[in-house]
């Protein structure tokens, strides 16, 4: 094969917002100028509004409901009740999970803020002064807010409308080798353990969910405006399960203020007020309030995590055992895409070298909301991270080694891919060690153990936390991800009109990613098309191809990879056109970005837009007119992003009260298509690790009301809060990705909240303290500073009783 | 009446009271008729059309809803119409010039200080109202000034540059 240097001509990539290009957003031109189109801004003709009754007890039965109250009020046009929904046979829905959820309750209500009764209106606030004149006869019932509570021997079955459901348990699952664990811990020369609460949080979408559905009689077809990260799958259900004709079904996801998992979810909300439309004949809006979003929508974490780990006395790990319960609220309700009951905790520990691993895990019904997995982690990624971590730092502290050193020598080497974790994945690749090295040099590791050490002389608490890890990204391939049975690859089509203009559709959605920008960069990076020339189109599934939608970062890793393949086919064709043009054989083409050219006479070429044209007016015999592709992308693995998380916290011994001094983020996620865009992912997720480490949680009082049903009561933090981020990046292409790129939405909020609680216990050290759990919340850092014992589980709520 | 018809609305239920307000919006006077417990980001949203004002909490918490009454930032989500009757309110859309953006406005497309967009307008309002008071602010300043406008994207960092961004651009620095 005769190399070819490239000629002059090439376009420079980053000038037309190629690869690597620091692009400027274009959906920013719209959302600066207030005229973004949220569900909310939507309007129709004739459009009604829905409002839900809610719940206001945890467990309860329902003896009856009276609406007639309601029906009375003027601009009142329907009320529906569970009774009602049950006459179609809509007062039960399944879960993408394979359970079951009520969409209106029926025979009891199982957590506080299940949806009761839904009122349809001519504006928003009647149906509210409706909802409230319907009046509800409840008969309470011992109520369940924890997993102890849920698995002891007496306690009241929840789900009593389910077969074969004896007690309070949802799943029980293991994976991994039992008897080669026990071995491990036998031959160990040191056990260490730890007992972790990963509490409840939400995920709090700045917008909340809502939809707006429009049946129309006269033509069949159902249009539903909603907030949702994945339309195709919501079509897809309503087809299966509603028996609507798919062809007559469009779902938009117009733009999300924010998704994290919350817009998964098939909600009752969406399924009543397309029901509404259907009954009303009109269009019906339904915009969640945000106590609505926070006490019924889809939670993160809730998991109890206790492990061990057997040990070399020269550090080397020999096993793990874990066992976690995880609580899932009333219904199953985990929008997660495995075969997995646990989703991927077993992730844990892939970036160490370790022989072998046990983990059970049980999951348990609790009078409390369903919704599961949701939050900025792909599927308890982010429980087994955080475990992970701990648990490293625990086992340094036991073997009273430095946490970096153990982490060093345990790590899996460049020169180990592909490697199979304890677990069973396989990972394909990372520079573990690089990554640490550069994290220790930015925040002066030896600089900051020696400050440590002088500020202590004067009874100051520092402390620096380390947290790695590599996690899964990308669902799918197609052998082991799926959502009900359909398969978890993703889609692009590319349409390159006559003047070399383009317009891309995939089958993801973007909440704040910026798709609309870096899928551009993909497609300039594979044909040489200036990005602004290409318009990218997302979330209609009348238009768009097929696909699973945009959530455990998969985007970049499925989508992206679908994107370039689509324009790698359209550069084909292309080819054909400009050897036409040419009149050379195709053999004889070369490419450089943005031209094809004669390989014996490179000044002789033909630019990417002289073919698209000429696929419109001067298409050679036999060749098929126009420029356009399309592809399916099912991957042949995960990707494997790594990230190294590193912070340095002071305590105020006399408060509680911690300070990030600095955070360091070292995060290698392949490469990079739009590095202003990545940076601004990570600096997100690293602030929602900071919020979970050290305010934002929802618990619940032992009468299951929940404790953080608005923004006064959970805590989000503020610009004054969040500490300033200091990033830095290692690139390790992924090798099965098209453009080596990883996903990295996540990984930030997987891995960092590990580096605060360990920089928080790690200016603990010699208070007896092995553990606080999150969130860190002054108070509970200064009873473990004064008491000198752990502070465990979720927050204590005292009730006036 | 401005326009080829007028749908003359039904008359409202028996015992709803309704008052007549009259708001400088961006500085064009609008009159609506409206009932008193009608909030002002409902009216601007519903009735002026303004959608570029988002309610994201209804408590007054996240300050998605941020717009400048008399210059002043409020949280329009807890501030009944009938409340700003006669004042003058200055929403997202009345921040580009005819032909120009306003430097916060390019400040946060340059800094990349947004990603969902939903925080965007309020967090710009009440931007303005801070430069108005302090033109030129330390990144503490900053960050104190916007602590009553949630963003559950960007971290904030970049909100910050962006702001600070605007405000040099203000003084007439860069």
């Amino acid at each position: 094969m005769t190399v070819t240097e490239p000629t002059s001509r090439a376009l420079d990539e980053i000038k037309i917002g190629g690869m690597g290009a620091s692009r400027k957003r274009v959906e920013d031109n719209r959302f600066i100028r207030g005229r973004g189109h949220y569900v909310d801004d939507v309007v129709l003709p004739g459009m009604l509004h829905m409002e839900i009754l809610r719940s206001p007890l945890a467990h309860a039965r329902i003896k009856s409901i009276d609406a007639s109250a309601a029906w009375d009020i003027p601009g009142v046009r329907l009320v529906l009740t569970g009774e009602m929904m049950a006459t179609r046979n809509l007062a039960w829905m399944p879960t993408l999970s394979y359970d079951t959820q009520a969409v209106l309750a029926t025979d009891k209500v199982r957590f506080q803020g299940q949806e009761v009764a839904c009122v349809i209106a001519d504006d928003p606030y009647i149906a509210k002064d409706a909802c409230e004149a319907i009046v509800v006869d409840y008969e309470p019932l011992p109520v369940i807010v924890n997993p102890t509570q849920a698995l002891a021997p007496d306690a009241p079955i929840i789900r009593d409308d389910k077969q074969n459901q004896p007690d309070n348990v949802c799943f029980n699952w293991e994976v991994g080798d039992r008897d080669r664990t026990d071995q491990a811990f036998a031959d160990a020369d040191v056990v260490s353990k730890i007992q972790l609460h990963y509490p409840r949080s939400h995920p709090s979408p700045l917008e909340t969910c809502g939809s707006v559905a429009d049946f129309d009689r006269a033509t069949g077809k159902l249009t539903v405006y909603m907030t949702t990260q994945a339309p195709h799958i919501v079509r897809a259900a309503v087809a299966l399960i509603a028996e609507l004709p798919e062809h007559l079904i469009r779902i938009v996801s117009p733009d999300l203020g924010g998704g994290f998992g919350n817009k998964v979810p098939v909600y009752p909300g969406y399924v009543m007020s397309i029901l509404a439309s259907i009954l009303t004949e009109r269009p019906v809006k339904w915009i969640e309030d945000r106590t609505g979003n926070l006490i019924s929508t889809g939670f993160g974490r809730d998991v109890y995590l206790e492990g061990e780990m057997a040990l070399r006395k020269d550090g080397r790990i020999l096993g793990i055992r874990m066992h976690t319960d995880s609580d899932h609220g009333a219904f199953f309700g985990d929008a997660q895409p495995s075969k997995f009951k646990i989703g991927l905790l077993h992730s844990a520990f892939a970036c160490y070298d370790i022989p072998t691993a046990h983990l059970t895990a049980r999951g348990v019904y609790t009078n409390k909301a369903p919704g599961g997995v949701a939050y900025r982690c792909s599927f308890r990624v982010t429980e087994a991270m955080f475990f992970q971590e701990r648990m490293v730092q625990a086992a340094a502290d036991d073997l009273g080694m430095d946490q970096a050193e153990f982490r060093r020598i345990n790590f899996v080497r460049d020169d180990d891919f592909p490697h199979r974790t304890p677990f069973g994945f396989l990972t394909d690749s990372g520079q573990y060690e690089k990554c640490l090295q550069v994290g220790l040099d930015a925040i002066d590791y030896p600089g900051f153990l020696k400050e440590k050490e002088e500020a202590a002389k004067n009874g100051r608490l520092l402390g620096i936390g380390i947290s790695c890890m590599t996690e899964p990204l990308g669902a799918g391939n197609s052998r082991e991800y799926d959502i009900l049975g359909i398969k978890m690859f993703d889609s692009a089509e590319l349409r390159v009109h006559m003047t070399g203009k383009a317009i891309l559709r995939t089958g993801a959605k973007t909440q704040g990613q910026g798709h609309e920008t870096t899928w551009a960069q993909i497609v300039a990076h594979e044909l040489g098309l200036p990005a602004d020339d290409i318009v990218v189109e997302e979330g209609d599934t009348d238009t768009a191809p097929f696909g699973m939608g945009t959530y455990a970062s998969r985007s970049t890793p499925v989508a992206g990879a679908a994107i370039a393949m689509a324009a790698r086919k359209v550069k084909a064709k292309a080819r054909k056109l400009a050897a036409h043009l040419l009149e050379v054989s195709e053999e004889d083409v070369e490419w450089e970005l943005g031209r094809f050219y004669v390989r014996s006479a490179p000044d002789r070429g033909v630019t990417i837009q002289e073919c698209a044209m000429a696929a419109y007016s001067n298409m050679p015999d036999g060749l098929e007119p126009g420029l356009e592709a399309n592809a399916y992308y099912d991957p042949p693995n995960l990707t494997w992003p790594f990230g190294c998380y590193i912070a340095t916290v002071e305590i105020d011994p006399v408060t509680g009260v911690w300070d990030v001094l600095r955070f360091v983020a070292v995060d290698d996620c392949g490469v990079r298509i739009n590095p202003m865009i990545v940076e601004g992912q990570i600096m997100g997720g690293l602030t929602e690790a900071y919020a979970m480490a050290s305010m934002q949680f929802i618990t619940f009082d032992e009468e299951g009301n929940c404790i953080g049903s608005n923004f006064m009561d959970y805590l989000l933090p503020t610009a004054w809060e969040t500490p300033g981020w200091e990033l830095h990046e290692v690139v390790t292409p992924c090798p099965h990705h098209p453009i080596g790129a990883k996903g990295v939405g996540e990984c930030a909020t997987v891995g960092g909240p590990a580096a605060f609680v360990n920089a928080v216990m790690d200016a603990l050290k010699g208070h007896g303290v092995r553990n606080v759990d999150m969130p860190l919340l002054p108070d509970r850092v200064y009873e473990a500073i004064t008491e000198r014992h752990d502070v465990s589980g979720a927050p204590p709520i005292r009730t006036d009783r | 009446m401005t326009s080829l018809f007028e749908e003359i609305p039904q008359a409202a239920a028996e015992g709803v009271p309704v008052r007549r307000v009259t708001i400088s919006v961006n500085g064009q006077p609008r009159t609506a008729d409206v009932e008193p417990r009608l909030l002002l980001a409902h009216l601007l949203r519903q009735g002026f059309k303004l959608t570029g004002t988002h309610t994201g909490c209804d408590t007054t918490n996240c300050g998605a809803c941020t717009v400048l009454v008399d210059d002043l930032p409020v949280k329009s989500c807890t501030m009944l119409a009938v409340q700003a009757d006669g004042h003058e309110v200055t929403t997202v859309e009345g921040l580009a010039g005819p032909s120009s953006l306003h430097p916060l406005q390019e400040g946060f497309k340059d800094e990349h200080g947004l990603q969902c967009g939903f925080c965007t307008p309020g967090m710009m309002l009440a931007a303005k109202a801070l430069l108005a008071e302090n033109p030129d602010p330390t990144e503490d300043e900053v960050r104190f000034g916007l602590s009553g406008n949630l963003c559950r994207c960007t971290g904030y960092q970049n909100i910050v540059k962006a702001v600070l961004a605007a405000a040099a651009t203000m003084r007439g620095e860069a």
